[in-house]
């Protein structure tokens, strides 16, 4: 086979776009075609719905696809992290069930991983599963689980060996979503959203055929996903945005859209905005004043900044580099942008800023700005576990001291107050 | 926009690293600062002859190497690294890049081949003693008078300026004011009428002079009363050379904050095992690496002369000063008391970071430079 170059990629993708691309096609139909062609996850291999293009190439295939406004296979949500992670860690049989129907949207996922006593200290999850007759019993809660209450399927961090050091005795599920011993809970965050739920097991259940990767092999699954998760929350990750223009396939796009993304609907907001300050400065006529001047010049120094970071650690990817430093750092620098961006904001809107809903500056989205920010140092993995991160695999440093991963589970103090 | 260096310009970067560890330790640096001139003459032909760096940025017809400002940033980021005692700063980066700007075809062969080879030591002088870094702040006067021009004021905060053979200087024609009636000329450093005092400096590493200027004989550069876009132009370059080497050396106090954090033990342990401390480096880490992003950016920008540089260059200037004076400060503190005596290098980098934050204008005036790009938009 030829290597794959910038234009022999671009000439073969323009051409099969040609070929197959239309507006009327069904959303599903489309997209079974993209994953038969190979042109939905170019860079997955050819066994499973890719190309195998090298990375660098993505970019390419994704500029053909916007030129002729195509629609790309479903990659918004949680079903994001469930392909990537059973594309790395799945059994053939797991990757044939769910890949296929991750990628054309049909299969909506939710991560069960955090629970009230293990947040930073995910590897502490408590969630029992217990292997009876023929099948995996779980029992437990979990939380912060976005998208549970319209999730088919969702991504299980449970323990099953309550013998073995903490990180050993964890076990990773696709447990079946629709069962009763299931319950979804919306849990309502301070900014009166409900974006999250509490998920609570009584004997539900999972059949064997639903272990990812081995009995206590979840920790580095779970990790798999994490990685994925974070790489997304590098400042310029695309949250889906619905065409406006007209056709069927858009109409459908649109409703998925919809309600795949309805509770990230706040999370521009989350992120604060950066893109209302100048306009809004001008609106309010903060921008005369010298003080706001200088504020709002260290938020777009930061944001662009951040940007550029992003756009060094790509390029080094791209150009097969080892990863610098510049590449560990976007979700903590993510987290000062999104905090230094309320703050002028507040300074901007002055009074205003005590108004929220209509009103509000903006019909209520400045003060969504406001009361979301503080979501993005904590979602995902908080500042303070990002920071040991940094020190200890960028800059070397010695790890935390432990005393819970060297002893059976069973004997380890629990992460509950007694 | 160039995100990445390529595999030729990171070899170029680690020869410069090899270079500079070698001939620039601390104990050179240090018998350097003590000395009035700041650096040797025979030691800057030599790194100018091994290394021909001096016209890195300037055309082949020129004498040049005829790289780009990305090329030059990466000099000035090895060199603030370094901290390297050297006329580089005054001579190619700011004198160099006047006359690239404002100078005639022949003025330019005729000046800056000698600037390359490191044989011209030479300098910008703009700013006068009340400390503006715009041509409002410009008094210094050049007449006519019988075929030749006359220089009369007073320039101050002239790098390298007791030492250089060749000033430029930055005048205007009496009673003119703002961006009219500028115009660049050169004077030789042993001009009769030139009085040039060093100044004594808070950062000995790089040396400042009060040049007095009383009739001085002057030649025109480029044309009369035509300088203000050549010297806004000359400004922004400059900010963008600042903003590498301060990214260079607070790249350098980092690495050495986590050094000895790693090597400094109490409470029987090191205190890099302490969580305040890794912390501290993780944010360390973090404003280096978005001062690096906005320096490299910047170099870009100046090298594909870049619409947006006004406010870039100026962007980099501010966000690479602060981080290098946080990561000064930071690197004063995780050292401790060691860190605040004269036997700790520390404060080399230090007082570099202090006066650089404040060279070619603060954070916040260069804010304000952005905003008036940024609200115009």
């Amino acid at each position: 086979m030829s290597e794959a170059t910038e234009a022999s990629v671009r000439a073969e993708v323009r051409a099969w776009l040609e070929a197959n691309w239309s507006v009327d096609r069904g959303l599903v139909e489309w997209r079974n075609m993209l994953i038969d062609s190979g042109w939905g996850v170019p860079t997955w291999p050819t066994d499973w719905y890719g190309r195998a293009l090298p990375i660098g190439l993505e970019a390419v295939v994704e500029e053909e696809f916007r030129r002729v406004g195509a629609v790309g296979v479903a990659k918004t949500g949680i079903r994001r992290l469930a392909a990537a992670t059973l594309l790395a860690h799945g059994t053939p049989a797991q990757k044939e069930r769910f890949l296929r129907r991750s990628l054309t949207g049909e299969d909506t996922w939710c991560q069960l991983f955090s629970e009230p006593g293990s947040g930073s200290d995910l590897a502490g999850a408590m969630t029992r599963a217990e292997f009876k007759g023929n099948r995996w019993v779980i029992n437990g809660q979990k939380v912060w689980t976005t998208s549970a209450h319209h999730a088919d399927w969702g991504l299980l961090l449970a323990r099953t060996d309550w013998d073995a050091p903490k990180h050993q005795g964890l076990t990773y599920f696709v447990i079946d979503m629709h069962q009763p011993a299931v319950q979804v809970h919306p849990l309502r965050q301070m900014n009166g959203h409900a974006s999250f739920n509490q998920v609570f097991f009584t004997d539900a259940e999972v059949p064997p055929e639903n272990l990812v990767a081995g009995i206590g092999k979840g920790w580095a699954v779970a990790t798999t996903t994490l990685m994925h998760e974070r790489r997304g929350a590098d400042g310029i990750s695309r949250w889906g945005a619905a065409s406006t223009r007209p056709g069927r396939i858009y109409d459908e796009e649109r409703a998925e859209i919809a309600t795949v993304m309805e509770p990230y609907k706040w999370y521009p907001q989350r992120a604060g905005r950066v893109d209302l300050i100048l306009s809004r400065a001008r609106e309010t006529g903060a921008i005369a004043d010298p003080v706001v001047r200088q504020e709002i010049a260290k938020v777009l120094t930061l944001a662009k900044t951040a940007e550029w970071t992003a756009r060094r650690a790509r390029a080094a990817q791209v150009q097969g580099r080892p990863q610098g430093p510049e590449g560990s750092l976007g979700k903590l620098i993510g987290s000062h942008v999104s905090r230094a961006a309320a703050s002028v904001h507040t300074l901007i809107s002055g009074a205003d800023a005590m108004l929220a809903g209509p009103d509000g500056p903006h019909d209520g989205t400045i003060a969504e700005i406001l009361i979301s920010f503080p979501a993005n140092s904590i979602a995902g993995g908080t500042d303070e576990i990002q920071r040991n991160i940094i020190s200890e695999r960028v800059l070397g440093m010695p790890k935390e001291p432990r005393t819970d991963n060297d002893r059976p589970f069973r004997d380890v103090p629990k992460n509950v107050v007694t | 926009m160039q995100f990445s260096f390529t595999n030729e310009q990171e070899e170029f970067r680690s020869v410069l690293r090899r270079f500079f560890e070698d001939r620039s330790p601390p104990t050179t640096i240090r018998r350097l600062m003590e000395t009035e001139a700041g650096y040797e003459r025979d030691t800057w032909r030599a790194l100018n002859q091994e290394l021909g760096i001096g016209a890195v940025h300037v055309p082949e017809a020129y004498g040049g190497q005829g790289f780009s400002f990305v090329e030059l940033g990466i000099v000035l980021e090895e060199m603030g690294r370094a901290l390297v005692c050297a006329p580089y700063f005054a001579s190619t980066a700011l004198a160099a890049t006047a006359i690239l700007n404002a100078g005639s075809e022949p003025q330019k062969r005729d000046l800056l081949p000698g600037i390359g080879t490191g044989e011209t030591v030479a300098t910008l002088a703009f700013t006068e003693p009340n400390g503006r870094w715009d041509e409002a702040g410009v008094g210094l006067t050049a007449t006519q008078a019988g075929g030749s021009w006359r220089l009369e004021g007073t320039k101050s905060f002239v790098l390298d300026g007791h030492t250089a053979d060749l000033i430029v200087v930055l005048a205007r024609r009496p009673g003119s004011q703002g961006k009219d009636g500028l115009s660049f000329f050169t004077v030789r450093g042993d001009a009769a009428g030139l009085t040039r005092r060093p100044l004594r400096v808070l950062d000995p590493t790089r040396k400042q002079a009060l040049l007095s200027f009383a009739g001085v004989e002057a030649d025109l550069l480029g044309e009369e009363g035509a300088a203000a876009a050549p010297f806004a132009r000359t400004m922004m370059q400059a900010a963008v050379c600042l903003a590498n080497e301060n990214a260079g050396g607070a790249d350098q106090l980092r690495q050495s904050a986590l050094d000895y954090a790693n090597l400094r033990v109490q409470f029987g342990r090191t205190i890099a095992s302490f969580q305040s401390m890794k912390h501290k480096q993780a944010d360390m880490l973090v404003d280096v690496e978005l001062a690096k992003s906005a320096a490299y950016y910047a170099a870009s920008a100046a090298a594909e002369d870049d619409p947006e540089l006004p406010a870039i260059a100026s962007l980099a200037k501010a966000c690479t000063s602060e981080a290098y004076m946080q990561t000064a400060i930071h690197t004063v503190q995780i050292h401790g008391g060691i860190g605040f005596t004269w036997d700790n290098d520390t404060h080399l980098w230090f007082k570099r970071a202090k006066s650089s934050e404040v060279f070619l204008g603060t954070p916040a005036w260069h804010r304000e430079k952005m905003m008036q790009v940024w609200e115009a938009a």
